[in-house]
């Protein structure tokens, strides 16, 4: 039953009724509704349970300013939770929950927390649940299941979100009597305009004013101006869309739900849509947040605010209440006294001040008004029934006695009006407190926008309507239109605005004695609380936040934050300018993970790079390894192999006949020009000058601070022309390096870098057959040592394919690498596997690899360093020129650098001989020793080689090379130890004959 | 996100480039010749300014060139973009002679 629906009135549709549930309660609203309209008409009070204490809690407010009805929306993998039932349209077959309360939000069992109110003061858990530190987790989960705002669904998102790059030349955040003046204003100058606001409709509060422009009701004005705003091919106007983020050079963000208000069955395309969007000019309309008072059970459902009383009752035909008590300290709430005389309820005002015009105006129409009085207190747990008044004497260090009750079952509360400074505040604005307004207001801004209407305290409609046709017009003008005259809509009765603060009513207890006075509702922090904080020294408005959790919602404040600043001054005996705003941030209301994620899932979460062979691969089943975005076969099992029996499998085939791997990845790098061997001789530790053409050389880069940064094979192709191999996750890195050293600092050098990387492809063949393979496919080059000796390049004809041929080992056998186009690259691949039949050529993975090259004590950049490894630790000095100066150079001679007792690259063998150590594992002296135990170093790669039969590993140890032969432990994850023995790197082949065969 | 003008392309979102710290240091003709104390200055020390900041920025999602930002760390307003000042020192002086 809809109790509280007026016969009349209203923007709904009477015609089209929707069907809900809420709690499991069927109920029905209409179409122009909200949820918190329709659960208002049918007398719902009670929506939710506040925080800490559990106490009964309604609707506040008509917007995004609402504390309280947060509510889990939907069913299933698309539902929504910490939505506020004020902005959430109705549609039939709605499904709403509450999401506090158990075993629900008429009867909690956690409400004791109230009865036991006192101790749950600001700081309870921090106090309570400190000791003894090991029990917090069983705390924790107790305290985890009594709080949040609802339950993510565990299942994936079913729907599709978007996101949408926009430029204008003026974006206006809200469309209400100010934005839509601004977009008017902008699109007749001829700008491009996106004008975005967060209801269905546009026009902000005049779609909930009963005053009226050019003598017609004000909604007439909204249609006009938005019927001519589409008409515009220039303005874009997004409704059901939230400007929710202000981010640095005019970009904002917002977030539009396209589909969230229909009927499931209606539903199609993606649910929401995030424009990312940059402006030249913006314009913020945002509007301001009404104040709630604050006094004793400030908090009892039917305890709301008044504009959103007179919304309920002028937008959505709903009279919350039949005997109302408006409680003011300003003019504005005496229209909602009228609203609701007009609705048929008996209404008495209870104001603050002595005298206003407001009230004389308001005794005009026979409504009581009681001046100079406050309500001190109210009665009834479960929804209002009454109000205690007393006499204000204006001075909060004097107590008020409540000499008069008063029955009622709503109460409007007025506390004046603060500017939503949000998204200014996140554009990097200050704001500023403004004395004679009593609220802060926006300052300046480091960026291009202003603010129009009551988002900078002009209160009044003409007021607002003239500054939203002014901050059009400059906007326009500023991103270079003329601006055309357009004339303001004339307010027929302006309502007057004065009002005299009023932050708190005391009690005749102190606040930590008498019933609690609420300051933010979402997060029950009190009067008490926030004075606490301060007596415990808090006096910074952040350090009051975080330990009252004042502001901490996720309504952030909307509501409260300014009362607590007020009662957090008058405990500091500061002003309030003095102790400040807390920041503000993005989102302005809560916005959904799957907006924010937009198409950026799945498959599309990160570009996937394949190699030309990567159909082979996965023709041959094998598995992948994603490394940086490359995804590299892994290993090639065989039927009934795991990862062990087929990397064993590849080690032996590789050393004892052939093997074939996929070497594509590798960055490729072509350097030429005039100065290309003076360049490379500044980033690169070996002489250069001294290479031959047609020869190659293993190179590593240095930072300035003289640590590996990457390694690679450099090939010499001409006189001027040079090839070089990065790693694989190094090459985009290794590019920019060296861009930034030709760019920045030696300018005058004339030499060119491209990459070649998805160019080329590359197949390494190794092993003892392997120059016969290439042999038996026809090449066009002397592959013996004398024409073609280990480490140098040659440019041939293979397979009839022309190739770049270089003659390199990663693996410490007789090998090659075949350069070729990609388009090339299948068919050699098929070519060689098919001719190495008789030699059992055997592809492998990145795991054969790394066991491969570790035998032969080749570390990986990045797998065996980690940026603090200088090429003296890994045991390169061999590659560190005496005769030239290069990148990284003067830092190896740093005392830090210099040090003997550095960590050093050695080999590691478990002393049983048959534990594969933890890679990462630390190595100590003496696992026995008091703890902390101190580390002496850590296992780096650790494996298991066929070849040799038993494990290996590579490590870092703390002047390592001095200490071979010793006995170290590693620790096991599960706290027991190995012996260990320190040996040489270089496990397999140590003279290297087998790369020279 | 930032709006930067790429002095080869212009105004492209802050996404497409990478950032490279402060600029105007040059690195020293010899450093052989300098102290441990001189070396790590050139090494580790930056300025870390509260408010106007010259620093390297790489437009690597588009023509790949380095170049120069002026900066004010507090609002993050970019003053000016332009090419690399060579020598590296030049604007550096200047900044110190205004």
């Amino acid at each position: 039953m809809q109790t509280n629906r007026l016969d009349t009135g209203g923007r709904i549709d009477r015609s089209k009724p929707a069907g809900f549930r809420f709690d499991g309660r069927k109920l029905q609203g209409y179409t122009g509704d909200t949820l918190a309209s329709a659960l208002l008409a049918n007398g719902v009070s009670i929506v939710g349970r506040s925080f800490k204490l559990h106490r009964p809690r309604g609707i506040v407010g008509s917007g995004a300013e609402e504390p309280n009805a947060i509510m889990q929306i939907g069913n299933g993998a698309s539902t929504c939770p910490n939505l506020r039932a004020t902005q959430v349209e109705l549609y039939d077959g709605l499904i709403a929950r509450t999401t506090k309360g158990w075993p629900g939000v008429n009867y909690d069992i956690a409400a004791i927390n109230d009865v036991f109110g006192r101790i749950f003061s600001a700081g309870f858990y921090y106090k309570t649940f400190m000791r003894p530190q090991s029990l917090w987790h069983v705390y924790e989960k107790f305290i985890r299941r009594s709080a949040g705002f609802g339950r993510a669904p565990a299942a994936a998102d079913p729907d599709k979100y978007e996101h949408l790059n926009a430029h204008c030349d003026v974006l206006i955040a809200g469309g209400g009597p100010a934005g839509l003046a601004a977009a008017l204003a902008a699109g007749r100058a001829g700008a491009r305009v996106i004008i975005a606001d967060e209801q269905n409709e546009f026009g902000g509060n005049l779609l909930a004013t009963a005053a009226t422009l050019d003598g017609a009701p004000a909604s007439d004005w909204v249609q006009q101006t938005t019927a001519e705003l589409s008409a515009m091919d220039n303005v874009t106007a997004l409704p059901r869309s939230t400007v929710f983020g202000y981010f640095d050079s005019n970009f904002l963000t917002i977030a539009e739900r396209c589909t969230d208000h229909l009927p499931a069955i209606e539903r199609s395309g993606s649910r929401e849509r995030v424009w990312r969007v940059r402006a030249a000019q913006v314009v913020l309309a945002q509007g301001a947040f009404e104040r709630p008072l604050v006094f004793c059970n400030n908090d009892r459902p039917g305890i709301m605010l008044a504009s959103a009383v007179s919304t309920y009752i002028n937008r959505y035909a709903v009279r919350t209440g039949e005997r109302a008590v408006v409680f003011t300290n300003n003019d504005s709430a005496y229209q909602t006294a009228i609203d609701l005389q007009r609705a048929g309820a008996d209404v008495a005002i209870v104001d603050s001040r002595r005298s206003s015009a407001g009230a004389t105006a308001a005794i005009a129409t026979g409504i009581p008004v009681l001046s100079g009085h406050v309500v001190v207190d109210t009665v009834g747990r479960k929804g209002i029934k009454a109000v205690r008044v007393g006499r204000w004497s204006g001075d909060a260090t004097q107590t008020v006695d409540a000499t008069i009750t008063i029955d009622c079952d709503v109460l409007a509360m007025s506390g004046g009006w603060s500017p939503a400074v949000h998204l200014q505040s996140q554009a990097g604005g200050r704001n500023e407190w403004n004395d004679e307004l009593q609220c802060f207001v926006p300052g300046e801004s480091p960026q291009e926008n202003r603010v129009a209407g009551s988002g900078r305290g002009k209160w009044s409609l003409s007021d607002c309507l003239e500054d939203g046709l002014g901050a059009g017009k400059d906007a326009a003008s500023r991103s270079g239109y003329t601006p055309v005259d357009v004339e303001a809509p004339n307010v027929d009765t302006e309502e007057p605005a004065s009002m005299e603060p009023l932050w708190r009513v005391p009690a005749s207890q102190p606040p930590d004695r008498c019933p609690k006075q609420f300051i933010d509702y979402q997060n029950d922090t009190s009067v008490a609380d926030v004075r606490l904080a301060a007596r415990e020294g808090y006096c910074n408005v952040e350090h009051v936040k975080r330990y009252t959790a004042l502001g901490f919602g996720t309504d952030q404040g909307k509501l409260g934050n300014i009362n607590g600043m007020a009662v957090l001054a008058e405990s500091l005996g500061k002003s309030i300018p003095e102790v400040g705003t807390t920041t503000f941030r993005p989102a302005y209301t809560p916005v959904t993970f799957g907006a924010l994620a937009g198409e950026n899932v799945g498959e599309l979460f990160d570009p996937v790079r394949t190699t030309a062979l990567h159909e082979c691969h996965e023709a041959a089943g094998a598995p992948f390894e994603v490394v940086g975005q490359w995804h590299r076969p892994w290993y090639f099992p065989q039927p009934g192999e795991d990862l062990h029996a087929a990397v064993n499998r590849e080690c032996l085939a590789t050393r004892n006949s052939l093997g074939i791997m996929d070497a594509s990845t590798l960055g490729k790098i072509d350097v030429r020009g005039p100065d290309a061997v003076e360049f490379l001789e500044r980033i690169y530790t070996h002489n250069i000058g001294k290479m031959s053409v047609g020869r190659c050389a293993y190179g590593v880069l240095l930072g300035e601070d003289g640590m590996l940064m990457d390694d690679g094979v450099m090939a010499r192709l001409g006189e001027q022309r040079f090839y070089l191999t990065t790693t694989t996750g190094g090459a985009a890195a290794v590019l920019s390096w060296l861009e930034l050293w030709l760019q920045t600092e030696w300018p005058e050098l004339d030499v060119f870098l491209t990459s070649l990387t998805d160019q080329f492809s590359t197949i390494a063949v190794a092993g003892p057959n392997s120059r016969r393979l290439l042999m038996k496919i026809g090449c066009d080059v002397d592959l013996d040592n004398a024409g073609f000796p280990f480490m140098s390049v040659r440019d041939a004809e293979l397979a009839g394919m022309p190739v770049q041929l270089f003659r390199v080992s990663f693996s410490g056998e007789l090998a090659f690498e075949i350069n070729l186009s990609s388009s090339d690259a299948p068919r050699m691949w098929r070519t060689l596997m098919q001719a190495g039949e008789e030699f059992g050529i055997t592809p492998y993975g990145t795991e054969t690899m790394h066991v491969l090259r570790a035998e032969k004590g080749f570390v990986i950049i990045g797998q065996d360093t980690d940026g603090s490894v200088s090429p003296v630790d890994a045991g390169m000095s061999w590659l560190l020129s005496k005769e030239k100066d290069f990148l990284g150079k003067r830092s190896l001679s740093r005392p830090d650098c210099a040090r003997e007792d550095r960590k050093q690259l050695v080999g590691v063998l478990s002393a049983d001989g048959t534990t594969v150590l933890r890679e990462g594992a630390q190595l100590v002296e003496d696992p026995h020793a008091r703890q902390p135990v101190p580390m002496c170093g850590h296992v780096m790669s650790s494996y298991y080689s066929a070849c040799l039969g038993h494990p290996i590993a590579l490590g870092l140890v703390a002047g390592g090379r001095s200490k071979k032969g010793e006995t170290l432990y590693a620790m096991q994850s599960d706290g027991s130890s190995t012996a260990v023995k320190i040996v040489s790197p270089v496990f397999y082949d140590p003279k290297s004959e087998r790369q020279n065969d | 996100m930032l709006l930067i003008a790429c002095p080869y392309c212009g105004e492209r979102a802050e996404t497409e480039f990478s950032y490279g710290g402060e600029a105007g240091i040059a690195r020293p003709k010899d450093p052989h010749a300098l102290s441990d104390e001189q070396w790590a200055d050139y090494l580790f020390m930056r300025k870390n300014s509260r408010g106007m900041h010259r620093e390297l920025w790489n437009h690597a999602q588009g023509c790949r060139r380095w170049f120069e930002v002026e900066r004010d760390t507090v609002s993050y307003v970019i003053k000016e973009c332009y090419e690399i000042a060579t020598p590296a020192t030049s604007r550096d002086n200047q900044s110190r002679a205004d």
